[in-house]
């Protein structure tokens, strides 16, 4: 195995992890009801324990630095997270659309990896596949409630929503180096594969939600290759602050 | 206008105004969303048990936001989720026929001092044994 494509494929989806984990947590205490905060929060701990053992594959397997290293010593520029989790979390439709289009890809993403012949990703993937298709559930019941069951207002909410997400959602499948190598040594099936899934389980959803999906949109990419929007520094910037202070301490 | 400056953030963030409009109009009750009783079980088989309630705008949302509530912490197998408007329940000023009067002790459990009696029962028994 290609243990350089598989260090890369990792830190796409750890650090796609990670950053949407910190958006999710920026609803605490600001979430709209208090049921919708401690969901966010619940579902945001959930997305860290998953970066995390991310994280602990590549530490204890390829190399790489130990998980609180990983996460919290790298500038933005050697992140290889998506610009679409960078994105701040605006009011709660945008956040919601964003967690319903980035927990259905991470669903056939985890549901691949299940099968992947790196068993360590395999192992992890069938122990976490329970909670990322609540994550799922939860974000596709509120598409349904608010694109469709929902008023004028909260359809017109979620329709700007998805407009102004989906070319940052297609960046999330922007192919990797090594695409071909995973493909063949098993590792993983592709980013073609899971986003081919994704399309046509999202375009059944938003019709069931009444929401049109944009046509001929260009997918937003550059994050894989470290090229990221202006709002990922100051991200870790506020993320990292207390670690910053005393790297080596025990927590 | 000043804006509100705090130690988070994200409040700083949201530029908000730092002075209360003079006057504020109360929501009206459940204005938005109706509120579900929560039910919990915590094995296969085990009773459903009441363990709070929650705002939801349907209940495929209160079951969803219920496994948060109540189910993210220890062991659950299912909820119920039931909306508090099909819970029919006695008045809280009805509480009264639930009362008896002192004299009828009879009718309590504690009443019937059985333990007692079975104590003495086995010293006479023993007695008699060991008379014998």
């Amino acid at each position: 195995m290609n243990s350089e494509a598989i260090v890369n494929l990792l830190y796409r989806v750890a650090d796609d992890e990670l950053i949407i984990a910190h958006r999710h947590s920026e609803w605490t205490g600001l979430g709209p009801i208090l049921e919708e905060d401690i969901a966010f929060s619940s579902i945001a701990q959930d997305k860290l324990g998953h970066a995390q053992a991310l994280y602990a594959i590549m530490h204890e397997h390829f190399g790489q630095p130990e998980p609180d290293q990983a996460a919290f010593m790298r500038n933005a520029d050697a992140m290889r997270c998506s610009h679409f989790v960078e994105l701040p979390n605006g009011e709660y439709d945008f956040s919601l659309v964003r967690h319903f289009l980035f927990d259905s890809a991470e669903m056939f993403r985890y549901h691949a990896f299940t099968d992947s012949t790196l068993e360590p990703l395999a192992k992890l993937a069938r122990k976490v596949i329970g909670e990322i298709k609540y994550h799922l559930y939860h974000a596709q019941t509120w598409m349904v409630q608010l694109g469709a069951q929902g008023n004028d207002v909260s359809h017109a909410r979620m329709q700007s929503a998805l407009n102004e997400a989906w070319p940052y959602a297609l960046g999330m499948f922007e192919p990797g180096p090594f695409e071909a190598d995973l493909i063949n040594d098993g590792v993983f099936v592709g980013e073609d594969a899971v986003k081919g899934q994704w399309m046509a389980f999202v375009t059944d959803v938003c019709r069931d939600s009444n929401l049109t999906i944009p046509s001929d949109v260009d997918p937003v990419y550059g994050g894989r290759s470290g090229y990221h929007t202006e709002h990922l520094q100051p991200l870790l910037d506020e993320m990292t602050e207390v670690f910053r202070i005393d790297p080596t301490a025990e927590w | 206008m000043a804006t509100i400056i705090s130690l988070d953030p994200r409040i700083t963030r949201l530029q908000l105004e730092s002075e209360k409009p003079e006057h504020l109009e109360p929501k009206q009750e459940l204005d938005q969303l109706q509120t579900y009783e929560v039910f919990h079980q915590q094995k296969t088989g085990g009773r459903h048990i009441h363990v709070g309630s929650l705002h939801a705008p349907s209940r495929e949302l209160a079951l969803l936001l219920a496994k948060e509530q109540y189910g993210r912490r220890g062991q659950t197998t299912n909820m119920w989720v039931v909306n508090t408007r099909d819970v029919f329940a006695m008045r809280a000023e009805d509480a009264d026929v639930f009362a008896t009067t002192p004299e009828k002790k009879y009718r309590d459990v504690a009443a019937y001092m059985v333990r007692n009696k079975v104590e003495a029962f086995k010293k006479e028994q023993q007695a008699e044994g060991t008379g014998a």
